[in-house]
This record gives C-alpha cells, sequence and structure tokens, in this order.
C-alpha cells in the first residue's frame, strides 16, 4: 500500500505541486483585481479543459463551446433566482442539460467529416444566443438576469474573492485529474487511436461514434459547470458573454497552449486570460486580431501535428541556430 | 397570413435566399477543388458588403463600387489561400478548420477596427421606388439581387461546362490526383477556385448591402446560412446549393410570418440540424459525405 | 460448420460490381489465402468480413452468427481480428499503447471509471498491459515496446498490428498484405509468426502478393478475378490451374 502510494505521488509530482502552489496562493495574494483574474481563470481552464479533451485527444472540434457555458449560467442564475434552487443542485442541471444538448447535436454530426460538428456548433451557439436574447420572460433579454446568489457550503458564503478562488478553483482542479485520468485510461487511448485512425480503432473494438459522442458531453458538461460558477461569482450575467467570438478564443486559448495536455490547456488559458488584460490599455481591438493570425500561423507552422506554441518557437529557433538535435520528438508528451 | 402577405414574404425570401445561394455556392467552389471548407467564407461577403461602402464613400460611382470590391475580396481570397490553405492542403481536416476560422476572426476583426461597429448601407442600384406585384410591393434592389444571381449562376454553369479550364476543374473535383496525372496544375485549379469564390461572395454582399445593410460581425451568420444552404442541397453539388439558398430563404422568411422576426436567424440552424440528422447527402446529393 | 463462410456475396459500389456472387468458406485452424490480380475485390472481402462495408446481397457468417448488420467494433469483439494494407497503426502512441487498443473490446471501464480511477478500471488497466506485452513477444516485438509506432519500419509495422490484433483474443486473423515491404528474411520470420499463430489455434486468412510466401504457408487458396472467385484450392492445385494462370498473365501484359 504504501510503495503504491508512493509509485502514485511521484507519478503525478507535477500535478500535486501545481496544486498546491495554485490553492495556497490567497494566502499572499491579497489584491482584488488579481484575485478575480485567476479566479476567471480558474472558470476558463474548466472550459478549456473541455476543449482539450474534445480536441487533442478526439480530434474533433466544436466552435459553440460558449452556448454550453451560457446554459450553465442561465441554468443556474433562472433556477436560483426564479424556482429558489440550491445553487450547487442548479449547477448539477444545467451540466446535465448541456450534456443533453451535447448528445443530440453529437449524435449525427459526429458520423460526419469533422467540419460537420464544427458547423453544427456554431449553429447551436447561434440558436443558443438567438434564444437567450428572445425568450425574454425566462431570460430578461438583452438587460441579463442580476441578483444571482453566491455559493455557498451549509451556511458557509464562498462568495468574497478567496473562498471562491478556493472554491473554483478546488473544481477546476479536480476537473483536472479527471481529464488526467481519462487521457491516461482506456479510454483515453481509444480517443487517440481514433484520432489517427477510425477503421483501426473500430476493427480493436472502438465505437468510434460513440466515444466521440461521450467525450463532447463531457466537454459540454465542463463548460456547463464552469459558466455556473462564474454566474455565482459576478452575480449578473447577459446574451453577451456567450457568442460564437467567446467560443472561439475557448479553442484558441488550447491551441495555443498546446493540444492534448493538461498543461497546455493551462498555459493557453493563461494567455487568452492575461493577453487581453495587457491589450486593454493599448488597443483592446486588437486581441481578436491577434488571436486569429496565431490560431493561422499555428497551424501553417503545426502541419497536423499537435504543438504548442512555446514549443513551434523553440524548434524553430533551433533549426535557425542549424543545430542538430532538434527538439522534434515523433508524438506529443502526454500531459 | 392572406395572399398579398404571403406573397411578400416569398419576395423578401428569393431575395435573401440569393445571398444564401451564391455564398452556398462560393462554399461549393473552394471544397470541390479542395475537400476543404472556407469557415471565413462569410466573412468574404461582409468584406464584399464593406468595401464597396467605403469605396462608396470615397465618391466612388456605384458599379465602379460594386467592381472594386469584387477586385479587392478576389484580392484577399487569394492571399488566404496562399498563406493558410495552400500549406494545409494535405493536413487534416482538422488543421483546415482552424486555420480558416483563425481568418474568419482576422477579417472579422480588421473590418472592426477599420469601419467600426455599426451597421452600414449603400444606396439601392436603381432608386427606391416600390413596384406593385400582385398586391404585393417589391423593391428593384429585389430584382437586381435576383437577376444578377441568376446571371452568375448561369454564366458559371456555361464556364464549368464549356472551358477547359473550367472542365479541369470538374476533374479535379472528381478525382485530383488522376486530373493531376493529366497534367492539370492542381494548385491553379485551387487558387483560381479561391478567386472565383471570393469574386461570388463579394458580388453577394454588394447586392444586399442597400437592402439589408453591413457590419463588421454580419459574415458569421452569412456564412452559417450559407453553409446551411449548401448542405441543404447536397455539400458539393452546386445546383443543389443554389437550390438550397433559395428554400432556405423561402423558408426562413415564411417562419418569420409564422413565429417572429426575432427567431429569424435560428431556422436556418434548426434545418442545418435536421438535414444533418435525417439525410446528411442533402436534397440533391450524391456526394459520399461519411468519415474518411 | 466452417468458422467462416462467404455465402453468394456481392459488392457493387454505384453500379459498378466489386464483387459478384463469391462463396467460400474457412475453416477451424486453417491457414486460407486469398489472391488474385489488383482490383480482383481481395480487400473488398476483407472490408465485408469485418463491417466497414455492407454487401449488396449474400451474408457473411462467422461461428454461426451473421455479420452482415453488424459494426466492425461488435464483429471485433465477435472474434475477428484484422491488419490493414496500408498499415495504420497510431503514430503519436508507443507500440504498447498501440496494443493496448486491441484489448478494448475485452474490457468495459467506461468514462466515469475512468475518470476517478475506479478498481474495476486499474485491475483491467494492469491486465491490458499485460496481455500487450505478451501479444508483443507472440510476434517479437517486446524490445520496441516503448518506441513511438510512427517511427517503426514498415515490416515491424506489419508485425505491430498483428499484436494489435492478436491482444484482442481473436478466433480468426485477417491479414492484408503482411508480406509487402518486407525483405526475405522479415518475410521467413513473419511466415514462422503466421504458423506459430495458427498453433495457438487462430484460423487465418490473408491477403497476398507475395507468391512464395502464400505458397509456403497456406493449406488452401481462394483465387479472385474481377470479383468472381475463378479457382479455389491447394497450392499446387492452384498453380497449375488454366484460369489463374491467364489472369495473372493478363496482369503481367498490361
Amino acid at each position: 500500500m504504501s510503495a503504491d502510494a508512493l509509485v502514485y505521488l511521484r507519478r503525478h509530482a507535477g500535478f500535486f505541486v501545481f496544486a498546491v502552489l495554485i490553492m495556497t496562493i490567497p494566502a499572499y495574494l491579497h489584491d482584488s483585481y488579481y484575485l478575480s483574474i485567476l479566479a476567471f481563470m480558474g472558470t476558463r481552464f474548466m472550459m478549456a479543459l473541455g476543449v482539450s479533451l474534445l480536441l487533442g485527444l478526439a480530434g474533433q472540434i466544436s466552435l459553440g463551446q460558449a452556448a454550453f457555458v451560457g446554459i450553465g449560467a442561465y441554468g443556474a442564475a433562472i433556477l436560483t433566482t426564479r424556482l429558489g434552487f440550491n445553487p450547487w443542485l442548479a449547477m448539477g442541471l444545467a451540466a446535465l442539460l448541456s450534456a443533453v444538448i451535447a448528445g443530440l447535436v453529437g449524435v449525427p454530426t459526429l458520423k460526419l467529416r469533422g467540419y460537420y460538428l464544427a458547423m453544427a456548433t456554431l449553429g447551436v451557439n447561434e440558436i443558443i444566443y438567438i434564444l437567450l436574447v428572445q425568450l425574454k420572460s425566462l431570460t430578461n433579454g438583452t438587460d441579463g438576469i442580476s441578483g444571482i446568489p453566491s455559493l455557498s457550503i451549509g451556511s458557509l458564503d464562498l462568495g468574497g474573492p478567496k473562498a471562491y478562488h478556493l472554491i473554483a478553483w478546488g473544481v477546476a482542479l479536480l476537473m483536472a485529474a479527471i481529464a488526467l485520468n481519462l487521457s491516461r485510461s482506456r479510454v483515453g487511448r481509444s480517443l487517440r487511436a481514433l484520432r489517427s485512425s477510425e477503421p483501426a480503432a473500430e476493427s480493436l473494438g472502438v465505437d468510434t461514434s460513440f466515444r466521440k459522442v461521450q467525450v463532447f458531453m463531457v466537454a459540454a458538461a465542463f463548460a456547463s459547470i464552469a459558466g455556473s460558477f462564474d454566474a455565482y461569482y459576478v452575480h449578473y450575467i447577459s446574451p453577451d458573454g456567450y457568442t460564437i467570438t467567446f467560443s472561439i478564443i475557448l479553442v484558441t486559448g488550447v491551441i495555443i497552449g498546446g493540444l492534448g495536455t493538461v498543461w497546455g490547456a493551462f498555459w493557453g488559458t493563461a494567455a487568452v486570460v492575461v493577453l487581453p488584460e495587457i491589450l486593454k490599455r493599448v488597443n483592446g481591438d486588437i486581441t481578436n486580431l491577434i488571436f486569429g493570425i496565431l490560431l493561422i500561423a499555428i497551424m501553417v507552422l503545426w502541419q497536423g501535428r499537435t504543438r504548442s506554441l512555446g514549443r513551434l518557437v523553440r524548434t524553430f529557433l533551433v533549426n535557425r541556430r542549424g543545430r542538430q538535435g532538434t527538439t522534434d520528438g515523433a508524438g506529443e508528451p502526454e500531459a | 397570413m392572406n395572399f398579398e402577405q404571403f406573397l411578400q414574404y416569398i419576395f423578401s425570401g428569393i431575395t435573401n435566399g440569393s445571398i444564401y445561394a451564391l455564398t452556398a455556392l462560393g462554399f461549393t467552389l473552394v471544397f470541390n477543388a479542395t475537400q476543404i471548407i472556407n469557415f471565413s467564407q462569410g466573412q468574404m461577403v461582409m468584406l464584399g458588403g464593406m468595401t464597396a461602402i467605403a469605396f462608396h464613400g470615397a465618391g466612388v460611382p456605384l458599379w465602379a463600387c460594386f467592381l472594386g470590391a469584387v477586385i479587392v475580396v478576389v484580392v484577399i481570397s487569394m492571399g488566404l489561400e496562399h498563406v493558410a490553405v495552400r500549406p494545409l492542403l494535405s493536413k487534416g481536416v482538422l488543421a483546415q478548420i482552424i486555420a480558416t476560422v483563425g481568418a474568419s476572426f482576422v477579417f472579422e476583426t480588421a473590418a472592426m477596427i477599420i469601419w467600426g461597429r455599426q451597421a452600414l448601407a449603400l444606396p439601392a442600384f436603381s432608386g427606391e421606388r416600390p413596384i406593385g406585384v400582385a398586391g404585393a410591393t417589391v423593391v428593384p434592389q429585389t430584382l437586381w439581387v435576383v437577376g444578377l444571381t441568376v446571371v452568375i449562376v448561369v454564366a458559371l454553369q456555361i464556364f464549368y461546362r464549356r472551358s477547359l479550364f473550367g472542365k479541369a476543374v470538374r476533374a479535379c473535383a472528381v478525382n485530383p490526383s488522376a486530373a493531376r496525372l493529366q497534367g492539370i496544375s492542381y494548385r491553379k485549379v485551387v487558387l483560381f477556385s479561391f478567386a472565383l469564390s471570393g469574386a461570388i461572395s463579394a458580388a453577394a454582399g454588394v447586392m444586399i448591402t442597400p437592402i439589408s445593410f453591413m457590419s463588421y460581425s454580419s459574415g458569421a451568420l452569412l456564412g452559417l446560412k450559407g453553409f446551411a444552404a449548401a448542405t441543404l442541397g447536397g455539400l458539393g453539388n452546386p445546383v443543389g446549393a443554389v437550390a438550397g439558398g433559395f428554400v432556405l430563404g423561402i423558408v426562413e422568411a415564411l417562419g418569420v410570418g409564422v413565429v417572429s422576426a426575432g427567431y429569424k436567424d435560428a431556422i436556418a440552424f434548426v434545418i442545418l440540424l435536421l438535414v444533418l440528422f435525417i439525410r446528411p447527402v442533402g436534397l440533391l446529393g450524391a456526394r459520399v459525405v461519411t468519415r474518411q | 460448420m466452417p468458422l467462416l463462410d462467404i455465402a453468394n456475396v456481392s459488392k457493387s459500389f454505384g453500379g459498378l460490381d466489386a464483387l459478384k456472387d463469391v462463396n467460400f468458406a474457412v475453416h477451424q485452424g486453417q491457414i486460407k489465402a486469398l489472391i488474385g490480380p489488383n482490383g480482383a475485390g481481395k480487400t473488398t472481402v476483407f472490408n465485408l468480413i469485418s463491417g466497414s462495408y455492407r454487401p449488396s446481397a449474400g451474408r457473411v457468417v462467422f461461428g454461426g452468427v451473421d455479420l452482415t448488420r453488424k459494426a466492425p467494433h461488435a464483429i471485433c469483439r465477435l472474434g475477428v481480428g484484422r491488419t490493414f494494407q496500408h498499415s495504420l497503426v497510431f503514430d503519436g502512441m508507443t507500440v504498447l499503447e498501440n496494443v493496448t487498443v486491441g484489448r478494448h473490446c475485452r474490457s468495459k471501464a467506461g468514462v466515469l471509471s475512468a475518470a476517478l480511477s475506479l478498481p474495476l478500471h486499474r485491475r483491467e488497466e494492469r491486465e491490458a498491459f499485460k496481455v500487450a506485452g505478451e501479444s508483443l513477444r507472440r510476434v517479437g516485438l517486446e524490445g520496441k515496446a516503448d518506441e513511438f509506432a510512427g517511427n517503426l519500419p514498415m515490416g515491424e509495422r506489419h508485425l505491430l498490428e498483428i499484436a494489435r490484433a492478436l491482444a484482442t483474443e481473436p478466433k480468426m486473423l485477417l491479414l492484408d498484405e503482411p508480406a509487402a515491404g518486407l525483405n526475405e528474411e522479415e518475410t521467413e520470420r513473419l511466415a514462422e509468426t503466421v504458423r506459430r499463430i495458427r498453433s495457438e489455434g487462430i484460423t487465418v486468412l490473408l491477403v497476398e502478393h507475395h507468391m512464395g510466401f502464400v505458397m509456403e504457408i497456406s493449406d488452401e487458396v481462394v483465387v479472385l478475378d474481377y470479383g468472381r472467385k475463378i479457382a479455389e484450392g491447394p497450392p499446387l492445385m492452384i498453380m497449375d490451374n488454366d484460369e489463374v494462370v491467364k489472369a495473372y498473365l493478363g496482369e503481367a501484359l498490361e
């Protein structure tokens, strides 16, 4: 047992160090601006983990994750403010709804070529956005919903920035652990296999359509939970937070960070949260321009392989200097 | 809904349907040459409209605005092909999707930086005075839109059937490797398809702007609807794309009459999802759309 | 009763007949070869057995079960393993990981169990890696377990695909041109491996162009030409068959 535990600890050492570092931040950081940026990073990280599982492991792309974030946020807001539901229960129900919708969209589209899921998810994002604006009696239209309660455990209120940091990052780390477990499991290997060759994966007993739908549903649930967290923290939501543009930014983050790894999702999230904050001081409008250029540049340099931006730049610099031993490996390191 | 109202909806449906048909054709041209779906197709339409508005603001006559916008977008489309598509031609669907999505972001944000956030309009090609037809009315611009769409579709059909280059393009669509063996330059076909696709999209953008305004963010929706139309007609089938565009436009217009204008934009996607559910090859499709 | 029965099977693609009324059977413990000129429909037969295609007419029966309407992953579970003509190893995974995917059809742990690393999942993982290691040993690839599959030379890719299929515990193995691109020594090693697999009780059906290899290891040969079966019998009889000679001469002259 103790030997097993030791092996386990060593194997996951990086993750535990990371978790401890993140969870102790409120002990020495007291600035509410930076704390709130970190809090947003936590929920964005949850969304990115879903995208990363779908895109990095299964090789499928959703351009409508913001719709699920929106369902999570509005589900939480409506159920708590209108029907007096417990916030945690509301969060769970919204996540369930998101997963069901993902399943309904995924079943027909994931049998087809990659661009059908991409287009269908764009469509779903647009439909959800329209519903959020139009179903005024339920969503308050463009005015949005305010007065959303904070999360609490028993009588312990988790609305303050530090408490919120702990709970949001606690859940994000739990999701990261789930993503790590999944990617190292039978399920993760079947996903990587089908990304590489669907006929081969099927010949070995992998029901590829079913697996892709499953991971899409997980990604939707992650996004939805993140959306609920945001709603409970900010106490106000409006449809503008859930556009296609936001969906694309989520994908951008995961691609900048590097596909298929939990750390990639983290660094990518950090990039897409911090970069706009910096650019805001110059000209906020150019943020998306830079994201667009990065997407093209990474794809062209990437050439169908999965590399993070950092790794690409490193390889590029090394090749430039004409060194022999490149950083090129055959595959991507996992997590 | 009485007959006059019904007719009014049909007219409006045919007008928007023309634009969807042209956008769908833009998708189809590129798809047939490369098997790529260009996720910035809708932004090409938007750029057409916005560029024409910019030219008009500089005092250029309308016909020259039209021409100028088409030329500008053709150049942009060829640039896109050169920068983001050619290096990824055989690199898998995922990379192609992401790169063209990146392009859509670039076009959209650039348009916002250049022209701002507000929706802009272009004057109608020949006056605003409505014409009465069987109790309903149409503005002259509608006739322009429908007329020019028909001209473009017919010209394209003749070009593809008659000219040597058109035949080469069709050969590439059927079997790229065999076409290459026949000495057809695949690269030229791809580049040309992007140019033509850009031209058609730009024309659509210029034509619709006097009726429904244009802003930096209009492209996403137009692209989605164009894709829905192409899928409805059968992806890869040009006749299907045009038919799909008109069907979508009319269904959408009637939907507005029955449901509510607020849900207009959702109709196209409900149709898209239904088609994918029930008949992924589309109404007229024969092409194989299953997994690779 | 034969293990595999191909009964009056036809397959057409958009009006073109790829297979026309093909009949043959494979019996338990046999090594049977499917030969014929390019485009004769050999790989089509494989795709029909493994469920990638559905026959336009006729039935494919395996161990008494009709495969005609079954999906590939279900057919794998019934005990049909296969390899591919153009090697389809999972490039980004290690050789050992590649083979563990073969255990997919013999394990159950779902998303929840894997996500939370529950005992069922951990037990299956241990078993999967153990069986995968054994499968690699059966084809002689144990030394390459931790290499990336994408870095293997062609000969070893074929062996890896065989190991992967063996991990599914097949009753029958379909090998699509396993000797393609191999040198003489590698071909010999492959022949040994295939014989060993048969001696373990696994039936083998293979498509192959390498005649020496086919004649050396097969018990029976089926010859296809333009989608029709033109001959069937032991290797020596096939080599004397006029129609077979004509079909192959025709190919040589083209």
